[in-house]
């Protein structure tokens, strides 16, 4: 296959950055997005030119580190796929691909392709866990979970902190995410004690961060790699107003 | 490659005593330090996996000053984190006859009788806690109707103790322990530092006191002083350029400790995992793995015929060969990962592999669908199945998936002391990064296992132990000096070359010579042409290499540089650790060493020890530390 590429190129924070247009000829069907941009920029480094800078590491769908916008959809189009899932078969012969960074002021642009989504982490440190000391837990059958709790618990827990979400939010809300998280510890009886309390750290984490609200236009759980559902949100609203009527 | 031969390592730490009561034992005699004294003693842990972020999650909360470091841009992403299949316990819920000792027998042989004996019983005992602990962090693991933790069996064992959170066991426990940690971030117990890869560490009055870190987006060079250095960053397989490890795997930290001193012990043991999708191209950046749990329903074939082309609905069965069922029927398709992995290369040898380059074997669940139905299999394995389409464009259910072999996981890493201290006093050695309990060959679902045992319960304890004497003092400023001025010229050096060459061509070459000749199967001749053949291409590599842009930024191509100059000298440890062991056992097989069967012939006498290498100015001086079994018999594996 033969594409034209107009990737977006920026230094570093300070830079305004710009759009760049790349040929790139030979690509096979079967190559990954990430292995389309490895071929390009192996040939940027030996042109010596300065190649696009990509956050990946898994390349498997798990670990949430990958992440651009294709075609003006975070992840592209295919639904429910990472970009380093995404192969190039979805791809027309001879498509021109654009290819920007998430975009939203809470994520930086570190350097082309790369944001700093570390707001996230500070989302979790605001309360997204249970306070459990380490090495004197009770055995693990004194707490029976219900299945159906246990298993959409874990529905919730599977979000990978990818930000695809925010970065498809024309608010840039992080409520997916975060509502994703709530809802994971919600559904556990371990949850329970910090239950209110963790819902009203994070959401006023979340907003201290400058996300944007949520006005539930869908389009987070449209690119949601993994289907995380619009009603974790409902869920969250709802511990988050409890925990102010206290 | 020439090496000599220094004293044997005689003490462990181990102490002595029946096996059952050592850890406690240990855990009596080490000393605690004063929580008042916690705060002031600092500790550095390299690595965020689930040994590093479980690690640094407990010490923090102990109260010790806790520096944390990994090169993502958030510790959540960890490696650990696509661990698929689940994490053996020894919890006996489903009381089918599990028992700590059961689960200390089964590793200890799976690890072909090449792990130590006292380590591994630790490891099954301390298995029960680990579950409770991730229970309490809610880790949602799958559960029964009735509300209990649901187990399944896993390659290798015959009772259920395998615990799981569907497919994706690594992230739910990794999430646990990532969120552990930042609760201590919160409390301000642990300090975290993403983006930051360490390249050196500072040894001063031969005591571990920090390290040398490089800012990945200013290009910084920092330097981070503490009272010990934990090392928590993962395993090596990535020597292989393909395997099924995450990217950004790499040697380099546990590299240059080895540099400073720490012996690099069994660097030869490679796992290989038999189920992966196979190669498709020159372009391809990584393996994927299918989850093993597919051989309890899929049946592995290959044509009876050589380059028999047809497709493969159209080969009829008496045209098809079943070999692991025809050659191992007592485990069939469920045999250890080093058999099936073997099995599968011997058949594609003979020129019956299957798919592009005949490299691959039909994993086929035409059987199942006929006998379960299309619906129940896919119950089962509907997200493998759809994975599989979704990276070859084929669909499993029509036609039989392709596997074939790929690097996985490294059981070798840094030498470590039942303490988990490495040779260098007050550096410590935690989860696939060292070498300790799995022998040649590691089992599936133990790897979690050891990981977290290490982070959670094993080092807060020994490195108490260790601590109590500290603080130890001020850093002598020349040594930190020095290992600044080391890590700087070598990124200097590597940005002088401005040869033709990109870091990934050579990162593949390397690779594709440590798969053919240090791989699946190992000769003399094969690894001495590895040995005769690296030094050729590093020196290539320094002469030739070409990394754009600048320190002060970031750089990913230097990022990658720096990796792989690591690997060529990691490579050739490897190859020259193979050589000298003449024997095969786990994931080492050399083909001098089979019997009759073609199945690996162990040599006991000479070789039941841990090959323990240090670094020298001379070259690399083997270290041999004896195995002992008091417990378990050495016996011959056999799966027929
Ligand atoms: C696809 C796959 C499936 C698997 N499935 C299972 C399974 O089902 N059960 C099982 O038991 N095991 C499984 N394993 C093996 C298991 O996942 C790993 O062995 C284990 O997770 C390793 O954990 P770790 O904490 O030691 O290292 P890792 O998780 O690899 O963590 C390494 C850490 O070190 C950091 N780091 C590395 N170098 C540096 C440096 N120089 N500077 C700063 N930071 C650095 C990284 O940023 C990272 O935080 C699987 C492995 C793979 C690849
Ligand atoms: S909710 Fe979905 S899109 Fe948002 S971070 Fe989680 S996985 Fe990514
Ligand atoms: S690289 Fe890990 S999810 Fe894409």
């Amino acid at each position: 296959m033969n594409l034209t590429l107009k990737v977006w190129r920026q230094n570093g924070p300070a830079d305004s950055g710009r759009m760049v247009t790349y040929k790139v000829e030979d690509v096979s069907p079967d190559m990954s997005f990430l292995e389309m941009l490895d071929v390009l920029n192996e040939r940027l480094i030996l042109e010596g030119d300065d190649p696009i800078a990509f956050d990946h590491d898994c390349r498997e769908g798990i670990c949430g580190m990958c992440g651009m916008v294709i075609n003006g959809v975070a992840h592209g189009e295919q639904r429910a796929t990472t970009t380093c899932q995404l192969h190039m078969r979805h791809f027309e012969d001879n498509a021109t691909i654009t290819i920007e960074p998430w975009r939203a002021a809470p994520f930086p642009v570190v350097k082309d392709l790369v944001v700093d989504r570390s707001a996230f982490d500070r989302i979790i440190q605001a309360g997204g866990f249970v306070s459990v000391p380490a090495g004197s837990a009770p055995d693990a059958h004194s707490i029976p979970v219900r299945k159906e709790d246990a298993d959409a618990a874990f529905d919730a827990a599977t979000c990978i902190g990818c930000g695809a979400c925010v970065a498809a939010c024309p608010n840039g809300s992080a409520s997916l995410f975060t509502a994703a998280k709530i809802t994971h510890l919600s559904l556990l009886p371990q949850g329970q004690p910090e239950r209110l309390s963790r819902a009203k750290a994070m959401v006023d984490q979340m907003d201290a961060e400058g996300f944007g609200g949520c006005t539930n236009t869908g389009e987070c759980t449209a690119v949601c790699p993994k289907g995380i559902p619009l009603d974790t949100i409902a869920r969250m609203n709802t511990d988050y107003l409890k925990a102010n009527a206290k | 490659m020439k090496f000599t031969e220094g004293p044997e390592i005689r003490d462990t730490k181990a102490p002595a005593g029946p096996i059952e009561e050592r850890w406690e034992k240990r855990k009596f005699s080490a000393k605690l330090v004063n929580p008042a004294n916690k705060r002031k003693l600092n500790v550095i842990v390299v690595g965020t996996g689930l040994a590093g972020g479980s690690a640094a999650a407990t010490l923090g909360e102990l109260g010790y000053n806790v520096k944390s470091f990994c090169y993502q841009d958030t510790p959540r992403r960890a490696h650990s984190i696509a661990a698929q299949g689940g994490i053996n316990a020894a919890k006996n819920y489903r009381g089918d006859g599990d028992s700590i000792y059961r689960l200390f027998y089964d590793t200890v042989k799976g690890g072909d009788f090449r792990a130590r004996e006292s380590n591994v019983y630790r490891l099954a005992q301390v298995s029960v806690n680990i579950i409770d602990q991730a229970v309490a962090q809610g880790v949602p693991f799958a559960r029964e109707y009735g509300g209990l933790l649901d187990t399944r069996s896993f390659g290798g064992a015959q009772v259920s103790r395998t615990f799981y959170a569907r497919g994706q066991t690594g992230q739910q426990l990794l999430l646990g322990a990532y969120q552990a940690l930042e609760r201590q971030i919160a409390a301000g117990t642990v300090t975290m530092h993403t983006r930051h890869e360490m390249l050196d560490v500072i040894v001063s009055d031969g005591r571990a006191r920090g390290v040398i870190v490089r800012d990945m987006v200013t290009g910084e060079i920092e330097r981070h002083l503490a009272d010990a250095v934990v090392l928590a960053t993962g395993g090596y397989g990535n020597v292989f350029f393909l395997s099924t490890n995450a990217k950004g795997c790499n040697t380099t930290a546990i590299w240059r400790a080895h540099e400073r001193g720490a012996y690099f012990a069994n660097p030869c043991y490679t796992q290989i995992h038999p189920t992966c999708i196979p190669v498709s191209g020159e372009y391809q950046s990584k393996l994927t793995l299918m989850s093993e749990s597919l051989r309890n329903d899929g049946r592995v074939w290959v044509p009876l015929r050589k380059n028999d082309t047809r497709a493969p609905g159209d080969i009829p069965d008496e045209e098809r060969d079943y070999y692991l069922e025809r050659i191992y029927p007592a485990f069939g398709n469920l045999v250890p990962r080093d058999i099936a992995s073997r099995a599968a290369k011997n058949v594609c040898d003979e020129g019956r592999g299957v798919g592009p380059g005949g490299l691959g074997v039909y994993l086929d669940f035409r059987d199942a669908i006929a006998r379960l139905g299309r619906d129940a299999v896919e119950k089962k394995y509907g997200n493998l199945f759809e994975m599989y389409e979704r990276i070859t464009g084929e669909n499993p259910y029509d036609v039989p998936m392709r596997i074939y072999p790929a690097v996985h996981y490294t059981m070798g890493g840094l030498w470590v002391d039942y303490d988990l201290q490495s040779t260098i006093p007050g550096l410590f050695v935690i989860g696939e990064a060292n070498f300790s309990d799995h022998g040649a060959n590691r089992l599936g679902a133990s790897a979690l296992m050891q990981g977290l045992a290490d982070g959670y319960f094993v080092l807060p304890t020994t490195l108490g132990d260790y601590l109590a004497a500290g603080p130890f003092g001020d850093v002598d400023e020349e040594a930190v000096a020095e290992a600044e001025i080391k890590v700087r010229s070598k990124i200097d050096r590597l940005l002088a070359v401005n040869g033709t060459r990109t870091p990934d061509s050579f990162h593949r070459e390397l690779g594709k010579l440590m798969w053919d000749y240090c791989g699946m199967e190992r000769t003399e001749e094969s690894l001495r042409k590895a040995l005769e053949r690296i030094p050729e291409l590093r020196e290539e590599f320094w002469q030739n290499v070409k990394v754009s842009g600048t320190a002060e930024e970031l750089n990913q191509v230097l990022e990658k540089a720096g990796r792989v100059a690591d690997f060529f000298d990691l490579a050739e440890l490897m190859c020259l650790d193979a050589l000298v062991r003449t024997e095969s056992c786990g994931g080492h097989f050399r083909a001098e060493s089979q019997d009759a069967d073609g199945e690996a012939l162990r040599d006991d006498e000479h070789f039941a020890h841990v090959s323990a290498w240090e670094s020298t100015p001379d070259g690399p001086v083997l270290h041999k530390e004896a195995l002992e079994y008091e417990y378990v018999k050495m016996t011959q594996r056999s799966y027929k």
